[in-house]
C-alpha cells in the first residue's frame, strides 16, 4: 500500500515510504521536517504552501507526494546562502512586505517565479502575479513594494553595480 | 525624554529575519514526539436533538486510540465556556459546553473527538463516527428569530431574544420636532469570515505525575485561556502554563477560549500523553468565531442647512447560537455611534436574538467599523438629502477642537483632537475640487466616478481599570517588567501577545530610549504565562496604549534605580545625577560618567549598592491610564464604477490618520494598510451565506472572497500626531483604525458614483451583480 518516493530539496536527498493519498505539502513538512511550508487552506487558494519543483512553482497542498517521485524542489528554508538572505526575503524585510509571517514563505517562492518570469514587471504585473497567494495583514502595499525593490537587485546586471551602491 | 531617537524611527523588524526563512515555529510547526492526533467530529445539522452517538465502528478503526462525546465527558467540565458582560451585563444566555450535550445548534457544533497515532487515522475513523440528528426547524434569520412561533434554541433561555437594552440621552422627541429633514435608512452588516491566514490550532500536554498542564494555541489571549483552562478543568492555575508561540494572524478571531483548547487538554489529561488539534479551512470557516452579523435602523433628525439634530438607531445583532465570550461585545458600536460630532439626542436601542449558526465575536473593530458605518453613511444621506456637499455637513457637525475634552451623549470623554486637520489634508491630497469637476465632466460622457468620504473617530486602549471592569468584567491594564542583566543587557516583558504587529521591535524601541541601552541589546518576550504577571493579552488596539505604555514606565523606574547607584557610585547627591544616552552624571562634569553597564555590574554587587538598598535592576509595572485613547482621522475613496459590468475599481485611497505618537511610522503604516485592506473586503467582496436550511454557502475560500492584490490599490497615506494627554507616550491605537475607516469611504464613493441613477445607498459587499442591478433598476435610465 505504502509507496516510496524520492525527492531533492533545497540539495538534500530524501527517501521514504509514504501514504499514496499523502500531499506533497505533508511530505515536505512531516517527512523531510522543513515547516517553512506553510498550510493555510484545502482549496489550493491561499498559497501558503507554495513551493519550487523542478523549476515551476507549485502549490505544495494541490499534489501528491508521490507525483513528486525523483523531482528537484526548493522551499523558503532553501533560498537564503549561508548567513545571506535571498534579495526577496531581504526586501520582504527591509520594506515591512510581512507582519504575521505565515504567508511569506509561499508569497517569497510565487514572487521569486514571478520575477524570473518578468525581471522587470510593472505593479499591475505583480498584482496580477500575486493573484494566488492571500495575505490578511499586509492589504500587500508593502509586499509589491518589496517586490519592486528585489527587481532591482535582481535585474541582470544589477551585483556589477552593487558595490558602488553600498559604498 | 530628553533624548528620542528610537520612538518615531522605522528600524526595521527584528521579527522578520526567522518568518522570512521559514524558521518561525507557529503551533503545527512545534516538535512533537509520541503525540496524539485530535480530529472534531462536527454537527451537519443547524438544530436538531442527538438521537444517538454510536463510536463504536471509529474506536475499531485503525490507529484510534480513544473516541469521547459530549455526554462521555460532560462531568469533567467544572464549569461551561465563559461568557463576560460586555456592556450588557442583563443579557439571557445558555450553558455553553466545548462539545454539545443533547442538541446541536450550528453547523460545525463539535459532537465528538477522535484521537488516534496519526492525523490520517483520526480523520479515517471521525466518518466512522455515526450520530443520528432528530432535525428541528432552523432559525437563520435575525428578525424571524424573535417572530412568535419562532423555533427556540435554547429551552432554558426561553426564547431567542437575549436582550433589548437602550443607549439614550437627550429629547429626541424635540429633535424631531425641531427637525426640517427626516431620513430613515436601513444599513446592514453583513456576517463575515475573519480569516487569518494562519487557522487555529492547540498542542496540549498534560504531564500526570508532574500534576502540570501545557498548552501552546494560536491565540491572542494565552493569560485568559490560563485562567479559563484552570477553572473549566479544575486544575490550580498555578500548575497551567500557556504559550502562544508565533501567530499567523488573529483579527479578533483568535480572542476567546475556545472549545478545543479545552478539548485537547482534557484529552491529554485522560490519555496521559500530549494531544494535537490543527483546523483546517473548511473546518474554520464554521468553527472559529464570525464577525459583524447585525442590521442597523436609524433614523436622522437634521435641519437643512446640513445640522444633525439627533439619531435614532436600532442595531439588531446576532450572537450565533450561543453567547461567546464577548459575544456582546459589539454593542460598543452602540455606545461610540456619535462619531466625531456634535448632536442633541441620542436614542439607541440594541437587540441580541439566537441563530442556528457559527457564533459572532469580535471581528478587527468590533462594533467601531459598525459604529462609524452607522455614522459617517448618516453624514452623506444628510448631505444628499440637503444638498450640502458631504464635506461641508461633516465640518458643520464636527467636534470643535474648543470642545475638547469633549463629552459624548453618552457619557464617553474623547481625549484631544482637530478633526479639522486631517480632513483638510487628505481634501488636499486628493484635489477635492479637481476630483468635483471631474466627476461632473464624466457624468456627460456617461462614466462614473465617486468620491467617498470617512472621517472616523474610534475608542481603543482598552483601558482604564474602573470602565472596563464595568463593561467587561475585568479590570484591564498594562503590563510589563523590564529587566536589565549583570552585563547591561535587557529584557522586557510584555502582557501583551501580538500575531504580527512587531512588538518585538517596537518595545525595545520604547526602553532604548529610557535606559540609552542599544536597541539590539534589549530583548523582548511575550505570549508565555510562565515568564512574567497576568497580561492582559492583545485585542482592541490596545497594546501600545497600555503595555508599550507600561514599558516606558518600567524603565523609568529602572532609570531612577540606575541613578541612585550611579550617586553612590559617583559620591554625589542622587539629585545631582543626570542621566542620559546610556550614562550617569553629575550635572556640569560629563566626562565623568559612569554607563548602565557599569551601574548594571554594581547592581549586582551588595558592596558597591547604597545602604539598605536592595539588588538587581528591574521594575514591574501594572499601568491604568486615565481613559482611553481616540485615534481619529479622514480617509478618502475615489471609485470608477465600470458602467458595462458594474465593477467598482478604486483608482485612489487616501489616509490621513492621527493615532499620537508613532514609535515606529513603518510599523503603524503597515497595520493601517493591511486594516484599510479588511475594511475594503467587507466592502466589496466578503459575505458569509447561510442558506434557509442553516447550511453555510461559504465554507472555503473559493466562495467567500478575500481581496487578493490584484483587487487593492497602493494607499497614500499621510499622518498628523496630536499625542494622547493620558499615557506618558502619548500613543493611541492603530491596529483596527484602517478597517473601521474604509468601508463607509468605499461605499459612500459608490453611492456618490450612482447619484444619477437615483441611488441612495448599497449593501455591502457592494458586488458588480448589485451594482448593476442599481444602474438599471428603472431600465437603465437616470433620473
Amino acid at each position: 500500500m505504502r509507496r516510496r518516493v524520492a525527492v531533492t530539496i533545497n540539495g538534500t536527498g530524501y527517501e521514504h515510504e509514504v501514504e499514496p493519498r499523502t500531499l506533497l505539502v505533508y511530505y515536505i513538512r512531516e517527512q523531510a521536517g522543513l515547516t517553512g511550508t506553510h498550510i493555510g487552506c484545502d482549496t489550493s487558494n491561499c498559497g501558503a504552501c507554495t513551493v519550487e519543483l523542478d523549476g515551476h512553482t507549485v502549490k505544495s497542498c494541490t499534489m501528491f507526494a508521490v507525483q513528486a517521485d525523483g523531482a528537484q524542489i526548493t522551499t523558503i528554508e532553501g533560498l537564503a546562502k549561508g548567513s545571506t538572505l535571498h534579495p526577496l526575503q531581504q526586501a520582504f524585510w527591509d520594506e515591512h512586505g510581512l507582519q504575521c509571517g505565515f504567508c511569506t514563505p509561499g508569497m517569497i517562492m510565487a514572487a521569486k517565479q514571478l520575477l524570473e518570469r518578468n525581471p522587470n514587471p510593472s505593479e499591475r504585473e505583480i498584482r496580477l502575479g500575486l493573484e494566488g497567494n492571500l495575505c490578511r495583514c499586509t492589504g500587500y502595499h508593502n509586499i509589491v513594494k518589496a517586490i519592486q525593490a528585489a527587481a532591482k537587485v535582481m535585474a541582470p546586471g544589477a551585483e556589477a553595480k552593487a558595490p558602488a551602491s553600498v559604498s | 525624554m530628553a533624548i528620542s531617537q528610537m520612538v518615531g524611527a522605522s528600524i526595521k523588524r527584528r521579527e522578520d529575519p526567522r518568518l522570512v526563512t521559514g524558521t518561525g515555529s507557529y503551533v503545527d510547526d512545534l516538535p512533537q514526539t509520541a503525540i496524539v492526533h485530535m480530529v472534531v467530529v462536527r454537527s451537519t445539522d443547524p438544530h436538531a436533538r442527538i438521537a444517538g452517538i454510536d463510536t463504536s465502528r471509529a474506536k475499531e478503526a485503525d490507529g484510534v486510540i480513544a473516541v469521547f462525546t459530549g455526554k462521555e465527558l460532560l462531568s469533567e467540565f467544572g464549569a461551561p465556556l465563559p461568557v463576560t458582560d460586555c456592556f450588557v451585563p442583563t443579557k439571557k444566555y445558555p450553558k455553553h459546553y466545548p462539545l454539545a450535550i443533547d442538541k446541536v445548534r450550528y453547523v460545525g457544533e463539535p459532537v465528538a473527538i477522535v484521537l488516534a497515532s496519526s492525523l490520517s487515522a483520526a480523520q479515517d475513523a471521525a466518518e466512522r463516527v455515526e450520530v443520528r440528528y432528530d432535525s428541528l426547524p432552523p432559525v437563520v434569520d435575525i428578525e424571524k428569530a424573535i417572530e412568535k412561533g419562532a423555533p427556540v434554541l435554547h429551552d432554558d433561555v426561553g426564547s431567542n431574544l437575549s436582550y433589548d437594552v437602550k443607549f439614550a440621552a437627550g429629547d429626541i422627541e424635540a429633535a424631531f420636532r425641531e427637525a426640517e429633514v427626516k431620513i430613515t435608512q436601513r444599513l446592514i452588516q453583513q456576517r463575515l469570515i475573519p480569516f487569518a491566514v494562519e487557522p487555529r490550532g492547540v498542542v496540549a500536554d498534560y504531564k500526570p505525575w508532574a500534576r502540570k498542564l501545557t498548552i501552546w494555541s494560536s491565540t491572542q489571549i494565552p493569560h485568559f485561556v490560563k485562567v479559563w483552562a484552570a477553572v473549566i478543568l479544575g486544575i490550580p492555575e498555578s500548575d497551567v502554563r500557556v504559550i502562544a508561540p508565533e501567530v499567523g494572524g488573529g483579527f479578533g478571531s483568535k480572542i476567546r477560549v475556545y472549545p478545543e483548547e479545552i478539548m485537547t487538554a482534557l484529552a491529554s489529561r485522560r490519555l496521559g500523553r500530549p494531544v494535537k488539534w490543527i483546523e483546517d479551512r473548511g473546518e474554520n470557516t464554521k468553527a472559529t468565531h464570525h464577525g459583524r452579523s447585525q442590521i442597523w435602523d436609524v433614523e436622522i433628525a437634521a435641519k437643512r442647512d446640513g445640522t444633525v439634530l439627533g439619531i435614532r438607531p436600532t442595531q439588531w445583532l446576532d450572537l450565533g447560537a450561543y453567547c461567546s465570550q464577548f459575544g456582546t461585545f459589539q454593542v460598543l458600536g452602540m455606545l461610540v455611534a456619535q462619531g466625531a460630532y456634535r448632536m442633541k439626542a441620542f436614542d439607541g436601542r440594541a437587540v441580541g436574538v439566537f441563530t442556528n449558526r457559527t457564533p459572532t465575536d469580535a471581528y478587527r473593530g468590533a462594533g467601531r467599523p459598525e459604529a462609524t458605518y452607522l455614522i459617517e453613511r448618516v453624514m452623506d444621506l444628510v448631505a444628499r438629502e440637503t444638498g450640502i456637499d458631504p464635506v461641508e455637513v461633516r465640518r458643520k457637525n464636527f467636534v470643535r477642537l474648543e470642545d475638547q475634552p469633549f463629552t459624548t451623549l453618552l457619557g464617553l470623554t474623547y481625549d484631544s483632537g482637530d478633526y479639522r486637520i486631517t480632513l483638510d489634508r487628505a481634501l488636499q491630497m486628493v484635489d477635492y475640487q479637481g476630483l468635483r469637476r471631474e466627476q461632473a465632466e464624466k457624468r456627460k460622457q456617461g462614466k462614473y466616478l465617486g468620491i467617498g468620504l470617512s472621517t472616523y473617530i474610534e475608542i481603543c486602549g482598552l483601558g482604564p481599570a474602573v470602565p472596563t471592569q464595568a463593561a467587561v468584567g475585568v479590570s484591564l491594564w498594562g503590563m510589563s517588567v523590564v529587566n536589565v542583566h549583570f552585563t547591561g543587557k535587557a529584557t522586557v516583558i510584555i502582557g501583551s501577545s501580538p500575531h504580527g504587529q512587531g512588538h518585538e521591535t517596537t518595545y525595545a524601541q520604547v526602553a532604548a530610549d529610557v535606559l540609552g541601552i542599544p536597541v539590539e541589546d534589549i530583548d523582548v518576550q511575550h505570549g508565555d504565562t510562565a515568564i512574567g504577571p497576568m497580561g492582559m493579552d492583545t485585542y482592541g488596539s490596545r497594546s501600545t496604549a497600555l503595555d508599550g505604555n507600561a514599558v516606558h514606565i518600567s524603565a523609568m523606574k529602572v532609570q531612577e534605580k540606575a541613578k541612585k547607584i550611579a550617586a553612590h557610585l559617583l559620591e554625589a547627591a542622587e539629585g545631582d545625577i543626570v542621566y542620559e544616552g546610556g550614562k550617569a552624571y553629575v550635572k556640569g562634569t560629563p566626562s565623568k560618567a559612569v554607563t548602565i553597564q557599569e551601574i548594571a555590574v554594581a547592581a549586582f554587587q551588595t558592596s558597591r549598592l547604597p545602604k539598605g538598598m536592595e539588588g538587581g535592576l528591574e521594575a514591574t509595572t501594572f499601568f491604568d491610564p486615565t481613559n482611553f485613547v481616540w485615534p481619529f482621522g479622514a480617509h478618502i475613496a475615489v471609485v470608477e464604477i465600470d458602467a458595462d459590468t458594474g465593477a467598482t475599481r478604486i483608482r485612489r485611497y487616501v489616509a490621513v490618520d492621527d493615532c499620537g505618537t508613532r514609535i515606529n511610522p513603518m510599523v503603524v503604516d503597515g497595520q493601517l494598510h493591511g486594516g484599510i485592506a479588511q475594511g475594503i473586503g467587507q466592502a466589496l467582496f466578503e459575505e458569509a451565506v447561510y442558506d434557509e436550511a442553516g447550511q453555510l454557502r461559504t465554507a472555503s475560500l473559493v466562495d467567500y472572497l478575500v481581496p487578493t492584490a490584484a483587487d487593492l490599490p497602493s494607499f497614500e497615506l499621510e499622518a498628523t500626531i496630536t499625542p494622547s494627554p493620558v499615557n506618558p507616550l502619548g500613543t493611541k491605537g492603530i491596529g483596527e483604525a484602517g478597517t473601521i475607516a474604509s468601508s463607509p469611504a468605499i461605499i459612500n464613493a459608490i453611492v456618490d458614483a450612482l447619484a444619477p441613477f437615483g441611488v441612495k445607498d448599497i449593501t455591502m459587499p457592494a458586488t458588480p451583480e448589485k451594482v448593476w442591478q442599481l444602474m438599471h433598476r428603472n431600465g437603465g435610465t437616470k433620473r
